[in-house]
C-alpha cells in the first residue's frame, strides 16, 4: 500500500483566532464598536495625556464658557465649561475612567458570583438547583434599577456600594446562562470520560465544564458592561452613586440638571458620552455573539 | 430522455478560509423507475448535489451546472416560486433525522395537510381523506388516530414513515432519499427499505438513494453512482459494481467490509483519510491513497468510457487488476 | 479457565420516571438480569436495538451508575461508584467522537488527564507517556498541541481509545466505536483495536448494532431485547445457528452487501414496546411470528449447553 501521505497544497487549518475574526469581521457595526471601544480605551487609560486641564479645576473667569465653535468659545476649552468653571472635556475624559472601571468592576462581580452559582445549581441539579433558582427568580422579579436604589439606600450612597448593587442586579443573568449552558454540557460524553478517567467533582465542574460553557457568557459580560455603565450613570444623576465632584458622566448630568435651558451643552456632552460608549460595546457584543455562538456559525 | 439529468454540476462554499469546493464536476441521470443509489463517504458530496438540486443550499454556495433538468424542464435560471411548484410536488425529498424532519409544532395530520393544501388545492375533507390514504399506504396502524399525534408521540420509524407519506403526498415523480435509515434501528430499517421499494415499483417513481451503506445498496440500488470527495468516480448496474469494481477506492471500500473478510482477521484498509477543504491534492483526488499510484496520478486522471464504469482513473481495474499499469512499461509523466 | 477480569451477576437498573403532577412514578427496568463473564484477550459483543438496555449496561460496568441489584466483580472484588481504586481498571469508548472529547482541550492535555489524576507521575514523564500512547494508536508526535476540531472523526476515535488506555485498563467498554465513522475508516480503527487487544491482553466489551462488525471481531455475543439477554453463545454459534426468532430477524433484516444474495427477509410487524410497560411473558411476543399462549404469559428462563444459550420457549432449529 501506498504510503503518500503529503500533498502539495496544504493549507492547514486556520487558527482559532483567524476563524473568530472571520465571522467577526463579517459584521461592520461590530467592528466599529470595537475600534470606538479601543480608542475611549486608550483615552481613559492615558487621560492625563489627552486631558488639557485638571477634571477638578475650577477657572471661576469661565463659568458654563460655550463650547469652542460657537461665538464666545474659548479654544482652551474645546466643549465650554460647567457650572463651576471646570473643563467639560477633561471631566469627560476623566469620566471614561470612572465608567469603564464601573463596568469592568461590576461584570467581574457579577460574573465570578453568576458563574459559581449557576455551575452549582446545574451541576448539582434537584434540590439546590430549585432553591436557587427561585432565588434568582425573585431577584428578577424587581425592577432592576429600583432594587439597586433599594440596596444603595441600605448600604449609603457612593461609587463602591453603587457597583454592588449593580452586580447583585445583574448577577441572576449570568446565573440563569450559565445553568442552562452546564445542564447541556453536564450530558455529554466528554464529561462521563472524566467520570470514568476517575476526575472529581470540583475537576469536572470547573476544568472540564466551565471552559465550554465560556462562548455565551462573554457575550453576556460584553452587554452586562454596557448595561452596568448605564445603571451606574443613572444611580449617579440620582445622587446615589459616584457623589460630586467625581467626573462620572452620571454624576455630571445630574449636576448640569439645573442648567438645561441655559447651557445645553452642559448636559448634551456627557450624555452623547454614555450613548457612544453603550452602543459601541453593545454593536461589539453582536459581532461576539456571531462569532462565538455556534448555532448561528457555518449557516 | 432521463427523468433527472445533471450535467457537470458544481457547489462551492464560501468559508473561513476560502472557497471549499464541495461538488466538482458530478455530471448523474436517473430514469423513470429507476433506482440509483449514490455512495460516498463523508465529504463525498453526495447530498450536496441533490440539495443544490432542490435548491435548499444556503446563500453561501454557489452552484454552477451544465446542464440541470427535471422531466424536460430546465432548472437553471427558474425563479424561485417557478422551482417550488416542481419541488415538492414533482420532486420531493426525505431526509436522515426523521425527528427533527417533522415540526413539532403541528400535528401530523396538518403537517401532511399542508402540503396537499399547496400543491394540490385540496379542500379539508378531500385532504383528511388523502392523509388517511398515505398513512395507510406506508404502513401506519389506526391512521385515523394517528392524525392528530404530535411528531413526539411517534417513534423514530413512525416519523420516517410520516416523512415518505409526506414525501409521496403529491405523487411524485422522482423521491430523492438522504440516508432515510441510517437513523433508524436494524429492524425498522428493514421495514423503511422495503417499503421504499415496494412504493417506487408501485407508483414507477424515480427513486435517487443517497446512503454510506453498501449493504443498502447492495439490497436495493439498480444503478450506483460512487463518489469521492465531491467527484464522480465510477457508476455502475449494481450487480457488476459488487463483482468487479472498476475504481480503486470502489473495490478499496469493497474489501473493507468486515462481512466479506475473514473473522478476526486484518480488514483489508485504506490508509489515510477524505481529502477535505485543506488537503486536496492536485491531480487524482484518490492518488494518495491508492494502492496502484503512478507519477501521473498526481497530474490528473483521465475519465474512461461506459464499458469501464465511467472510472475517473488513469489505470481502472479489470477484474483487480490495473489497466495499462506501467509496472512493467515505461513510465510517462514523472 | 482462568479467573474472569470482569464478572456481571444478574445486574439490573432500574430507572423512575416522573409522568406529571398527578400520576405515580413509573418504573422503567432498564436493564433486567444480565449475567456475563468477560476474559483477558476476549471480546463479548453485546448486540441489540435502541432501548435494550446496551448503554445502561456501559454505564454499570464503567461504574458511572451503580446497579439497583445484582453485583459486578473486577478482578474478583466488588466494584461501586465510590470506590475508586477499580476505576482505572475499566475505561470507555463512546460512540461520536465529537462528542467525547473536550473541545477546549488539547491532544496532550486529554492523554494526560487521566494519570494527572490517578497516578503521581510528574510532567515529564506523563508527556513521555502520552506521546508512546499516541504512537501506539497511529497519532504523529506533532498532533499533541493540537485541539480536537482539527482532527476528522477516525483520528478522533484514535485518540479516545489512547485516552482511554492511558491508565492501562484491564477491561475496555467500546460502545459503538465505528458506527459514526465512514467505512474506509471503520476498517482501520477495527484493526487498530484488534491489534491492541493482542499486545495488551485487553477485554473487550464490544456494544453494537451492527451486526458484520460484530461477527468479524467478536469472540462471544450476547443478543438483547428490551434490558434483557435474548441469546449468548460464541458469536460462531449465535450466528450460523440463531435459536431465538429474535437474532434470526436481526441477522437477517442486516443488509449485506452481495446483489447476488437471494432475499429472504424475516418481516418483523410492529416496533419495540415502550419499555415504560413491556408485555408480559416473552418481551419479544409481540412482534414474533412463533409466539403462543405460553409466550404471552411467561418469561422463559435462559437456558441451553455451555457455548449457547438462549431464552425461547420455542427456538428455531
Amino acid at each position: 500500500m501506498s504510503t503518500v501521505t503529503a500533498s502539495p497544497k496544504k493549507t492547514g487549518h486556520p487558527s482559532a483566532l483567524a476563524e473568530f475574526w472571520h465571522y467577526f469581521s463579517r459584521n461592520k457595526g461590530a467592528v466599529i464598536g470595537l475600534a470606538i471601544f479601543i480608542v475611549i480605551l486608550v483615552v481613559a487609560i492615558l487621560a492625563p495625556l489627552f486631558a488639557p486641564h485638571s477634571p477638578s479645576e475650577q477657572n471661576r473667569e469661565a463659568l458654563l464658557l460655550v463650547p469652542s465653535w460657537m461665538e464666545g468659545g474659548n479654544s482652551s476649552y474645546l466643549l465650554g465649561t460647567d457650572a463651576v468653571g471646570r473643563d467639560i472635556l477633561s471631566r469627560l475624559i476623566y469620566g471614561a475612567r470612572f465608567s469603564l472601571f464601573i463596568g469592568l468592576v461590576v461584570v467581574t462581580l457579577s460574573v465570578i458570583s453568576g458563574v459559581l452559582v449557576g455551575l452549582v445549581a446545574g451541576y448539582f441539579g434537584g434540590r439546590t438547583d430549585i432553591v436557587i433558582m427561585r432565588i434568582m427568580d425573585i431577584i428578577l422579579a424587581f425592577p432592576s434599577l429600583l432594587l439597586a436604589l433599594v440596596l444603595v439606600a441600605v448600604l449609603g450612597p457612593g461609587l463602591l456600594n453603587a457597583m454592588i448593587a449593580i452586580s447583585l442586579v445583574n448577577q441572576p443573568h449570568f446565573v440563569r446562562l450559565t445553568r442552562a449552558s452546564v445542564l447541556a454540557e453536564r450530558e455529554k460524553e466528554y464529561v462521563v470520560a472524566s467520570k470514568v478517567a476517575g476526575a472529581g467533582t470540583m475537576r469536572i465542574m470547573f476544568l472540564t465544564i466551565l471552559p465550554n460553557c465560556l462562548g455565551p457568557l462573554i457575550v453576556q459580560a460584553t452587554l452586562a458592561f454596557s448595561a452596568a455603565i448605564l445603571d451606574a450613570a443613572a444611580l449617579g444623576f440620582l445622587g446615589m452613586g459616584a457623589q460630586p465632584p467625581t467626573p462620572e458622566w452620571g454624576t455630571m448630568l445630574a449636576e448640569a440638571r439645573e442648567f438645561i435651558q441655559r447651557a445645553p451643552w452642559v448636559v448634551t456632552f456627557p450624555g452623547l458620552a454614555i450613548l457612544i460608549t453603550v452602543l459601541a460595546i453593545n454593536l461589539m457584543g453582536d459581532g461576539l455573539r456571531d462569532a462565538l455562538d455556534p448555532k448561528l456559525k457555518r449557516s | 430522455m432521463a427523468l433527472l439529468e445533471i450535467q457537470n454540476l458544481t457547489v462551492e462554499f464560501q468559508t473561513a478560509s476560502g472557497l471549499f469546493r464541495a461538488v466538482d464536476n458530478v455530471s448523474l441521470t436517473c430514469d423513470r423507475g429507476e433506482i440509483l443509489s449514490i455512495v460516498g463517504e463523508s465529504g463525498s458530496g453526495k447530498s450536496v448535489s441533490m440539495l443544490a438540486l432542490m435548491g435548499l443550499l444556503p446563500w453561501t454556495a454557489k452552484i454552477t451546472a451544465d446542464r440541470l433538468a427535471f422531466d424536460g424542464k430546465d432548472l437553471i435560471g427558474l425563479s424561485p416560486r417557478q422551482r417550488r411548484n416542481i419541488i415538492g410536488k414533482d420532486m420531493a425529498m426525505i431526509f436522515q433525522e426523521p425527528m427533527s424532519s417533522l415540526n413539532p409544532c403541528f400535528t401530523v395530520g396538518f403537517q401532511l395537510g399542508e402540503t396537499l393544501r399547496i400543491h394540490m388545492g385540496m379542500n379539508r375533507a378531500q385532504r383528511r381523506e388523502r392523509s388517511i390514504e398515505l398513512l395507510k399506504l406506508v404502513g401506519i396502524p389506526a391512521p385515523e388516530e394517528r392524525l392528530s399525534n404530535f411528531p413526539h408521540q411517534m417513534s423514530g420509524g413512525m416519523s420516517q414513515r410520516v416523512m415518505i407519506a409526506m414525501a409521496l403526498a403529491c405523487n411524485p415523480k422522482l423521491l430523492i432519499a438522504d440516508e432515510p435509515t441510517t437513523a433508524l434501528d436494524v429492524t425498522i430499517q428493514a421495514q423503511i427499505l422495503d417499503l421504499l421499494v415496494r412504493l417506487q415499483k408501485e407508483n414507477g417513481m424515480a427513486l435517487v438513494l443517497i446512503t454510506h451503506d453498501m449493504g443498502v445498496v447492495a439490497e436495493t440500488a439498480h444503478r450506483v453512482q460512487v463518489q469521492y470527495a465531491g467527484q464522480k468516480v465510477e457508476e455502475q448496474p449494481v450487480g457488476q459494481l459488487f463483482a468487479d469494481p472498476h475504481h480503486p477506492y470502489t473495490a478499496a471500500l469493497l474489501a473493507a467490509l468486515p462481512e466479506r473478510a475473514v473473522a478476526g482477521e486484518k480488514l483489508p484498509s485504506i490508509a489515510g483519510v477524505v481529502p477535505g477543504q485543506h488537503d486536496r491534492p492536485t491531480g487524482c483526488l484518490f492518488a494518495p491513497r491508492c494502492a496502484f499510484v503512478q507519477p501521473d496520478c498526481h497530474q490528473g486522471a483521465r475519465r474512461q468510457g461506459r464499458e469501464l464504469g465511467e472510472a475517473l482513473c488513469n489505470y481502472p481495474l479489470v477484474k483487480g487488476v490495473p489497466l495499462d499499469h506501467p509496472a512493467f512499461a515505461v513510465k510517462e509523466g514523472a | 479457565m482462568s479467573q474472569a477480569v470482569l464478572e456481571a451477576k444478574d445486574l439490573a437498573r432500574h430507572y423512575s420516571v416522573r409522568r406529571g403532577l398527578f400520576k405515580p412514578d413509573a418504573t422503567v427496568r432498564a436493564l433486567n438480569g444480565v449475567s456475563f463473564e468477560l476474559y483477558s484477550g476476549k471480546t463479548l459483543a453485546i448486540v441489540g436495538e435502541s432501548g435494550c438496555g446496551k448503554s445502561t449496561l456501559a454505564r454499570l460496568v464503567t461504574m458511572i451508575e451503580d446497579p439497583s441489584a445484582g453485583t459486578l466483580l473486577i478482578d474478583g472484588k466488588p466494584a461501586s461508584v465510590d470506590d475508586m481504586s477499580l476505576r482505572s481498571q475499566v475505561q470507555i469508548v463512546f460512540q461520536n467522537p465529537y462528542g467525547s472529547l473536550n473541545p477546549r482541550q488539547k491532544v496532550g492535555s486529554i492523554l494526560e488527564e487521566p494519570l494527572k489524576i490517578n497516578t503521581s507521575d510528574d510532567a515529564a514523564t506523563r508527556r513521555r507517556k502520552a506521546e508512546e500512547m499516541m504512537a501506539k494508536v497511529g497519532l504523529r508526535p506533532e498532533h499533541y498541541d493540537r485541539y480536537p476540531h482539527m482532527f476528522s472523526g477516525g483520528q478522533r476515535q484514535r485518540i479516545a481509545i489512547a485516552r482511554a488506555l492511558m491508565l492501562r485498563p484491564k477491561v475496555l467498554v467500546l460502545d459503538e466505536p465505528v458506527s459514526a465513522l465512514d467505512l474506509s475508516i471503520q476498517a482501520q480503527v477495527l484493526n487498530l483495536l484488534m491489534d491492541l487487544q493482542k499486545e495488551m491482553g485487553l477485554a473487550y466489551l464490544f456494544i453494537s448494532h451492527g451486526l458484520s462488525v460484530v461477527r468479524h471481531i467478536a469472540d462471544e455475543v450476547m443478543v438483547m431485547y428490551l434490558g434483557k439477554p435474548v441469546e449468548t453463545g460464541t458469536a460462531e454459534e449465535v450466528f450460523s445457528n440463531p435459536k431465538h426468532p429474535y437474532t434470526a430477524a436481526l441477522l437477517s433484516a442486516t443488509p449485506i452487501a452481495d446483489p447476488s444474495r437471494a432475499k429472504n427477509r424475516i418481516r418483523l410487524q410492529g416496533e419495540l414496546p415502550s419499555p415504560l410497560k413491556p408485555p408480559p411473558g416473552c418481551p419479544f411476543n409481540p412482534r414474533c411470528w412463533k409466539a403462543t399462549d405460553i409466550c404471552r404469559q411467561e418469561m422463559p428462563p435462559l437456558a441451553g449447553g455451555e457455548t449457547h444459550k438462549f431464552a425461547c420457549h420455542h427456538p428455531l432449529d
